[in-house]
């Protein structure tokens, strides 16, 4: 194992963890930090506010895939004789515990059905985006020149395009469905991973071991995809986590501007707005639910991301070990 | 200067070789004005199994050299033969196919080996992208013997790089190089980022590789002790234009040019009062800037011999003692 100096530019080896621990003994902050390498639960744990959003995420994740299955309500079934029923707390039955709409919808299945609405459309659209981005940023910083000029030119004209231009366009043309709704997320969304992608790339390439994997005789796509690929996990997985929040917040506001999922269709935003169009007064908790997941959910994963950054890069790694054994340091003194 | 190696024939042949990169652009649509002239005019060439030392400063184009005849650069002007072939603008398949033969050894141990490879992944990965073996897997017993014979412990085969020190990462960087079977082999600087405890060993490890495999080495380096110990012939690279080339015992003990002198003079030796004695020659003045070389020779900014010719006229490289060539008008 390599570890950077602190004082010079230089590596050091660490033979194995275990070794390390012993020559470590007694000397409690750099134990911690060689032990810290061992596996990142244990680090997510310490991070509190990161552990808890990971929490908040599984629970959301597991509710919107199994929750629709036990909770055995059509979210778009309305029976106006059930109309405007409180939830449970406020006296409401047990059969609509968090209450029902205007129109007799059950409250709880449709926060369910939201959920899965914009836990699908993100992952779909990271998905979609990030592949598309990384291969072109991949293309255009490995061949540089021409090619490089041209996508990033291409890139730069979709950055200047209106997305919401776009979505009027195909909502009009196709409607507005999860599919519709990825595409064009997807379309507006993947230039950021491509510039990301060849900003690193550029970089990488330059590093001695990609001319190595030149020299002997790799092809291009061979030193592409197993030689500067890997080096870019890091910054992808941080980037891919924090679009996939960006992505729940756009679709949530394509819904509630009418351009994003129409009925039957469920979504936080289109019942945020539904619930804005209708008797808001009184009934608040018909739109603070759906606007409350929303924001936990972004929030959950914003704290995720700053937690990932951390832990998946080394040195951010060494310097949050080095604030505790200061801190704790000054507190034994 | 082709009967230079009349003896042999050459297993490389560089003839007039110039190398420049662009520099600026000015104009609306970005013309291309400048350019460093990198490598100027320069001709040499290696016989099988010899070992040509390359010296020079930092900035004289040394590494630029290395590359150029490894065919990571497109020259300007000029052409390289390998093995009878004018391998000056070969491309793409057959640039791949010619890897086989001429291979480099790095400067930096640490930042040329993958680090999420294994060694074995390392070492095969040459002879799995040339279709030698199917696999990684494949290749194991042949890159158990090639650790083998660079001095790697065996059982370390399955390690990441970052478990060895340099010395040993210079060793799996030399397995690499080798793994493919070449006869040229560039070592670029291959001990200057090792301690000096370990740099003997590689050296050896490099010289002992030559006596088993007939390997023939370009050895660019600035250890001018080094260089002396491992190389048939050196030629010395100033501002990217050949200076001086001879065999190693005509270049330590007459050296022509009034740089190699300067060179030779900076070189410690270690017996204080014959050190004390000597006269070093330090250079005055500054290194020509390559973007707009002056006119004449290229040392002339510096050179305790300068005269008149030599700020008008290029010294051509000329023989002056047997197979000893210098570009120099005063000696």
């Amino acid at each position: 194992m390599t570890v950077p100096d602190e004082y010079t530019s230089e590596l050091h080896d660490v033979e194995e963890a275990e070794h390390a621990e012993e020559a470590l003994h007694g000397r409690p902050f750099e134990l911690a930090a060689v032990r810290s390498r061992s596996g990142l639960l244990p680090d997510l744990v310490r991070d509190r506010l990161g552990f808890a959003s990971l929490i908040f995420l599984v629970l959301l994740i597991l509710s919107a895939i199994f929750g629709p299955m036990i909770l055995d309500i059509d979210p778009n079934a309305g029976n106006l004789s059930n109309a405007m029923q409180p939830p449970v707390w406020h006296g409401g039955s047990w059969d609509h515990i968090f209450g029902t709409d205007w129109q007799g919808y059950d409250v709880l299945s449709r926060l369910l059905a939201g959920a899965r609405t914009s836990l699908i459309i993100g992952v779909l659209v990271v998905l979609f985006a990030g592949t598309f981005g990384v291969l072109i940023g991949l293309w255009a910083g490995y061949k540089g020149g021409r090619t490089d000029r041209w996508l990033m030119g291409w890139v730069d004209v979709q950055v200047s395009f209106p997305g919401l231009l776009l979505a009027m366009l195909l909502i009009a043309l196709v409607g507005g469905s999860v599919a519709s709704i990825t595409f064009i997320l997807a379309v507006n969304g993947w230039m950021v991973y491509g510039r990301m992608t060849r900003g690193v790339v550029l970089s990488v390439k330059e590093r001695p071991f990609v001319e190595a994997a030149e020299i002997i005789g790799c092809k291009p796509k061979r030193v592409v995809f197993t030689h500067i690929l890997p080096n870019l996990v890091t910054p992808l997985a941080t980037l891919a986590v924090l679009e996939f929040a960006r992505i729940i917040l756009a679709e949530a506001a394509l819904s509630f501007l009418g351009l994003g999922i129409q009925y039957p269709g469920v979504s936080w935003g289109l019942d945020i707005s539904r619930a804005g169009d209708h008797e808001l007064f009184g009934n608040q908790w018909l739109i603070i639910y759906p606007g409350v997941l929303l924001s936990l959910t972004v929030l959950a994963v914003n704290l995720l991301s700053s937690w990932l950054r951390v832990a998946l890069d080394p040195q951010e790694r060494e310097k949050k070990f080095a604030a505790a054994a200061i801190g704790s340091g000054k507190g034994a003194a | 200067m082709s009967d230079q190696t009349a003896t042999a024939t050459p297993l490389l042949q560089v003839d007039r070789l110039s190398i420049r990169f662009p520099v600026g652009r000015s104009g609306f649509w970005g013309k291309q004005v400048n350019y460093v002239s990198a490598i100027d005019d320069v001709s040499f060439s290696i016989s099988p199994g010899e070992t040509l030392g390359l010296v020079g400063e930092s900035g004289s184009g040394k590494t630029t050299l290395g590359r150029a005849v490894l065919r990571r650069l497109t020259p300007a002007a000029g052409s390289i033969t390998f093995k009878g072939n004018d391998i000056t603008a070969t491309t793409g398949e057959e640039l791949r196919q010619l890897r086989r033969h001429m291979q480099l050894v790095f400067q930096d141990p640490y930042a040329s080996l993958n680090p999420r490879k294994t060694v074995l992944q390392l070492v095969a990965e040459p002879l799995v992208v040339h279709g030698l073996a199917k696999n990684t897997e494949d290749a194991r017993a042949t890159v158990t013997d090639l650790l083998d014979r660079c001095g790697l412990p065996v059982d370390t085969i399955d390690r990441y790089a970052h478990a060895f020190s340099g010395g040993q990462r210079q060793r799996i960087g030399i397995a690499r190089a080798l793994s493919l079977r070449p006869d040229f082999i560039v070592a670029d600087e291959p001990v200057s980022a090792l301690d000096v405890s370990v740099r003997a060993q590689v050296v050896n490890l490099l010289q002992d590789l030559q006596a088993e495999l007939g390997l023939t080495y370009l050895f660019i380096a600035h250890d001018l002790s080094v260089v002396r110990h491992i190389s048939h012939r050196i030629a010395i690279l100033y501002s990217g234009k050949l200076v001086e080339i001879a065999p190693t015992h005509s270049l330590y003990e007459s050296p022509l040019h009034p740089y190699t002198e300067a060179l030779l003079s900076s070189v410690p030796i270690p017996d204080p009062p014959v050190q004390r004695a000597r006269r070093r020659i330090v250079l005055q003045g500054e290194i020509p800037n390559p973007v707009n070389p002056p006119d004449g020779c290229r040392f002339q900014t510096r050179c305790p011999l300068v005269e008149a010719r030599c700020r008008v006229e290029t010294p051509p490289l000329e023989e002056k003692l047997p197979d000893h060539w210098a570009a120099c008008f005063v000696r």
